[in-house]
């Protein structure tokens, strides 16, 4: 398993590189520079400050040199924020985005797979029925449709729940449910069919002339064999809530990754632009790698 | 959606006011008689505004499918047809293109194309074509092994034709499916990134473009931002509806499936 698991991680670098190297050539593509004010700079500060960044040499080398300091765990320092950098601005707001990301993936999970399987069970009933409406809802509303209706109607008009910034769990319900509905509908509608699909199998009938109790059926025997499709959209899930994030951040402004990633485009911070792209392809990556091991724990058949 | 699309071709005669006419006497006005849904901080007719984003929008999100359409299906149908060191070759660059965050690349790429409607259009292109090719190569490789590709090889038919006239067919109807389930897929991208103000930059405006200015005033003018919002909504969810039924009437294998 631990051999497995290194395999994969050396797999997943290629990925890395090309995504880096990818950043960096479209970056150093874009017309304009980040020093390049409105109001022009003295032609030898500029060139200070081209030489204080390595922006005097050729590209090449500009790029080996970025390469061999991202090994090293630098990735340099921001060109906006001065004094800062890009590991450190990373390491501030990395925490605030993930709890985000989590607490969206705890509705997803939390709330998607109950429906999905109460919906199923009850197939063609009105539970059902008004479970797979508001799941079609749900794959149709963009994250932030959602989240400025619920900025609108819970903090500028009920007043229930602050509209903005990221300082306790009252702040945390309406930018997770925001990011997490729009999945939420998807899982549900996954775990539909896939139980729908377990229920109709023999084994449950044979469950049931056992006269197991319905619930013992359903947790113990249908769950287990149609879990198999929901793990394997964790990747692309994870993915998803990942790039989600930003508008929730923006909307919310939420100081976290996704906010300063925004700004760091519109200012042409060039290293936070890459640290942050990569981060999140390291996240993915993993998040691929981990969907895999899942698949491996639950189901010895799938060989490495 | 037959609605919003003849709203959106037609959007000259269909728009009351002109999507840059300015009633300076009547700005940030609620909804009502004059305007039907108010109109922005400029004085200019929401409505009208949002019947030429819905062309914006629209035309970003059927462009880029049909293009991605195209390339994936060709590139998917070559590679599953050729089988062996090409198609592994060629499946490996889609692996990597695919494992890169989508939305990530289409920022990068509208910055590096400029933000209007044509870097929008080719940063989608770019990152989407890569699920077709999937989808078709799956497809691609399970038909040719069927008896009648087999007897149409005996009879001498060239590949090029075998393509097109045996394979091809088959999988027309997974595209039509594919490519109703793309386009709202594609319109919500453009939509996020011009909300976020990454997208589509004036003299053009999307319904995220709207969207993002209504959210500037949403405490005070919430209709700003209600419009353009329900807009995406109601057409994200219409071809949704839309590509669902398609698929349990051409497909009768996927009936009771769901996801």
């Amino acid at each position: 398993m631990l051999r497995y698991f290194f395999k994969r991680v050396l797999h997943g670098i290629p990925v890395l590189i090309v995504v880096a190297t990818l950043t960096f050539t479209i970056m150093r593509l874009v017309p304009g520079g980040p020093f390049d004010e409105e109001k022009k700079l003295p032609p030898e500060i500029l060139a200070n400050i081209q030489a204080k960044y390595h922006l005097d040499q050729p590209v090449i080398t500009q790029y080996l040199l970025y390469l061999k300091q991202l090994a090293q765990g630098d990735m340099g320092p921001s060109y906006k924020y001065i004094g800062r950098d890009v590991a450190d601005i990373i390491s501030d707001t990395f925490p605030v985005s993930i709890t985000l990301g989590l607490l969206a993936m705890l509705v997803v999970v939390g709330v998607g797979v109950p429906a999905g399987m109460w919906s199923a069970y009850r197939q063609n009933s009105m539970v059902d029925r008004v479970c797979v409406f508001f799941a079609m809802l749900g794959v149709s509303i963009p994250s932030f449709v959602l989240g400025t209706v619920l900025v609108w109607l819970m903090s500028h008009k009920l007043h229930w729940f602050p509209p903005a910034l990221w300082e306790g769990p009252r702040h945390m319900t309406l930018p997770a449910l925001a990011l997490g509905a729009p999945f939420t509908g998807y899982i549900a509608r996954l775990t539909r069919s896939a139980v729908l699909e377990v229920l109709a199998s023999d084994y449950i009938r044979t469950a049931r002339a056992k006269g197991l109790s319905e619930s013992v059926v359903l947790l113990k025997h249908a769950l287990k064999n149609s879990i198999y499709p929901i793990v394997s959209v964790i990747g692309p899930l994870t993915a998803g809530l990942v790039t989600g994030s930003f508008v929730i951040e923006f909307i919310f402004s939420i100081p976290g990754m996704g906010s300063f990633f925004i700004t760091a485009v519109t200012n042409r911070d060039y290293p936070l632009i890459m640290g942050v792209t990569l981060v999140y392809a390291v996240l993915i990556v993993l998040a691929n790698i981990m969907v895999d091991i899942i698949y491996m724990w639950l189901d010895p058949r799938v060989q490495v | 959606m037959i609605f919003v699309s003849s709203a959106a071709i037609f959007a000259p005669w269909v728009a009351p006011y002109s999507y840059e006419t300015q009633d300076t006497l009547n700005t940030l006005a609620a909804p009502g008689f004059d305007h039907w849904m108010g109109t922005d901080r400029l004085g200019r007719d929401l409505f009208s505004r949002l019947i030429y984003g819905a062309r914006v929008s629209l035309f970003i999100g059927v462009a880029t499918t049909l293009l991605a359409l195209l390339i994936g299906t060709i590139y998917g149908a070559v590679s599953g047809y050729a089988g062996g060191g090409a198609d592994r070759v060629m499946m490996r660059f889609v692996d990597v293109v695919f494992a890169l965050p989508d939305m990530l690349m289409i920022i990068l790429i509208t910055v590096m194309m400029g933000r209007g409607v044509m870097g929008m259009f080719i940063a989608l292109t770019l990152v989407s074509w890569v699920t077709v090719a999937r989808l078709v190569r799956g497809e691609v490789l399970r038909i040719k092994e069927y008896t009648y590709v087999e007897a149409a090889h005996a009879l001498g038919a060239g590949d090029l034709r075998i393509l097109l006239r045996e394979i091809l067919p088959n999988i027309l109807g997974l595209m039509i499916v594919t490519l109703t389930f793309r386009i709202p897929v594609a319109i919500l991208a453009e939509s996020t990134l011009s909300f976020i103000g990454l997208g589509i930059a004036p003299p053009f405006s999307s319904w995220g473009t709207l969207a993002n200015e209504g959210w500037k005033a949403i405490k005070f003018y919430p209709h700003l931002i209600l419009f353009p919002s329900v807009a995406i909504f109601l057409t994200i969810l219409s071809f949704n509806f839309l590509g669902e039924g398609l698929r349990d009437h051409l497909d009768p294998k996927s009936r009771t499936r769901f996801g």
